[in-house]
């Protein structure tokens, strides 16, 4: 599965951690562990921060978090615009890392700074090409 | 040897359809050179521009301007770290001057961003944080502003009110600048019932897309009485990096960058945040305002809101900010702001500044972040 089938629209087709994308096909929201120095990184990365090395394998990742912070988009940039309003959230990982996405199935009341969420593997399906991505809910 | 500026030249802010870039530009350099005495073309050593490349059809801005402007041969090239671009320009320009290397330099901001529609800027100014994590989840510009302004309101009790407040504040001195785009006094209320953009940032909360060019003209103390009775000296810089990753960002209720470059450029010019006695900081959105007052010492961190409300930003209080109207008022051409602040900077410390200058002022500050903070440069000016 390329890369280029994350997100609604992929700007990086081509990656060193492509295969993160056939993991979230499959359900499942990996990470990266440095095979050298055991520096864990969400979202994964293929060159160690710490070491420089760039062995590097998969971990999964925890798929709970808690909100740090968050807003609700009014005015979108070019091919969001169908989706407005949509709240983006700031979320830091139960196993370490931080994601940003959108919330779907959330009342906007509950969405608080603070509150624990799920990280949610999704497919785009009302489009014919697919589209992977991950969705924020309240847990 | 001491950096100082010796010309600034201030070109009209807006949506200019009348201008090609490099025409933008020669306003600027045409207000510089009448700004200075005794200097010719001859007399400059280099070229440095300022701008954030990806807004213009034309390619390569350093060639086309400074052939437009007639300085060839002279060397030229282009600095870039997006809204901070021309102070960047300006640090280049102090390196030049500094090593002995150049005698004149000058120093250059330009942007023309209405070649584009503004849904294409959203989606490009989006695209300054990281694309393969986080654009794909439709992020703007204002979005990250309002990341940061949700997690200050909850940490700090900041409030929408405080915000709005901000924009009262600088279209009230923009409405005193010949240079502002608007030039026009705001109700609070009005600020308040204004569109949301990105919860809880209102349209009024946001400063506004603009073309424009602002030039200055830098020399070292030998050189400097012959081209300006009052020079105006660069006396500390501090320039720092951070993540340009949300995800990577620590703490989302201060930009690290801009802490660590006050830090150094305080250090370098031997002074102090209550030092300063005027500031232009970058206000692309009124809660990057209140950062910056707590990032830059100006009010204890959280007490950015109560600094708004206690007025102490106004001329008259403890530290006068964005006397000018600020990006909010003046309009925000992404490559020209860092220029446009220092000009702002140098009047105020020649005294220039008509209803809105702070009086006596000796000291004075810029900073200037580009992107979300993934670059700040601040500088001390002093008389």
């Amino acid at each position: 599965m390329p890369f280029k089938y994350f997100g609604k629209i992929n700007y990086t087709p081509y990656t060193k951690v492509s295969k993160f994308a056939d993991e979230l096909q499959k359900g499942k929201l990996v990470g990266s562990k440095c095979k050298n120095c055991g520096e864990k990184n969400f979202p994964p990365r293929a060159d160690c921060l710490k070491c420089l090395s760039g062995d590097f394998e998969f971990i999964k990742a925890k798929s709970t978090g808690t909100l740090v912070t968050f807003t609700v988009i009014h005015s979108a940039p070019t091919g969001f615009e169908d989706m407005t309003p949509y709240t983006l959230g700031l979320v830091d990982l139960d196993g370490g890392g931080r994601l940003l996405s959108w919330f779907e199935n959330t009342k906007d009341k509950d969405i608080k700074i603070g509150m624990k969420v799920k990280v949610v593997p999704k497919i785009f399906e009302e489009i014919e090409e697919i589209k992977l991505y991950y969705a924020l809910e309240k847990k | 040897m001491k950096v100082g500026v010796v010309g600034v030249g201030h070109g009209k802010f807006g949506r200019r359809s009348d201008a090609t870039v490099q025409e933008l530009a020669f306003e600027a350099f045409r207000a510089a050179m009448e700004d200075v005495k005794n200097l010719e073309r001859k007399d400059i050593d280099s070229v440095i521009i300022g701008s954030s490349p990806e807004y213009h059809k034309q390619r390569s801005l350093p060639g086309v301007i400074t052939e437009y402007i007639g300085m060839n041969d002279k060397p030229t090239w282009l600095t870039e770290a997006a809204c901070a671009s021309s102070s960047a320009a300006l640090r280049s320009g102090y390196m030049a001057v500094k090593s002995g290397l150049h005698d004149v330099v000058l120093v250059l901001g330009v942007q023309k961003m209405t070649e584009l529609n503004t849904a294409e800027i959203q989606s490009l100014m989006g695209r300054v944080g990281d694309v393969q994590w986080e654009s794909i989840y439709g992020t703007t510009f204002p979005g990250y502003y309002a990341l940061y302004a949700n997690k200050h309101m909850d940490t700090y009790g900041t409030t929408g009110e405080q915000l709005a407040r901000v924009a009262v504040k600088s279209h009230h001195y923009g409405a005193q600048n010949p240079y502002a785009l608007f030039q026009k006094e705001i109700t609070l209320e009005r600020a308040m019932k204004s569109p949301m953009v990105a919860d809880p940032l209102r349209v009024f909360d946001c400063c506004a897309n603009a073309d424009g060019a602002v030039a200055l003209i830098i020399t070292n103390d030998k050189l400097a009485k012959k081209y300006h009775d009052t020079p105006v000296w660069i006396d500390g810089l501090g320039s720092a990096s951070a993540p340009i990753s949300v995800l990577r960002r620590p703490d989302m209720t201060s930009i690290p960058s801009a802490v660590a470059a006050g830090k150094e450029a305080y250090k370098m010019a031997k002074v102090k945040p209550k030092d300063i006695q005027v500031a232009d900081v970058h206000d692309c959105f009124t809660i990057a305002e209140i950062l910056a007052y707590e990032d830059l010492g100006f009010a204890k961190k959280g007490q950015g809101g109560k600094f708004i409300d206690d007025k102490e930003c106004y001329i008259g209080g403890k530290t006068p900010v964005n006397v000018d109207g600020g990006l909010k008022s003046k309009g925000h051409p992404v490559g020209a702001t860092g220029a446009s602040q220092t000009t702002e900077i140098v009047k105020q410390l020649r005294g220039d500044c008509g209803k809105r200058q702070v009086k006596g002022a000796e000291i004075g500050l810029t900073h200037n972040v580009g992107g979300i903070g993934q670059y700040c440069f601040v500088h001390v000016y002093k008389r």
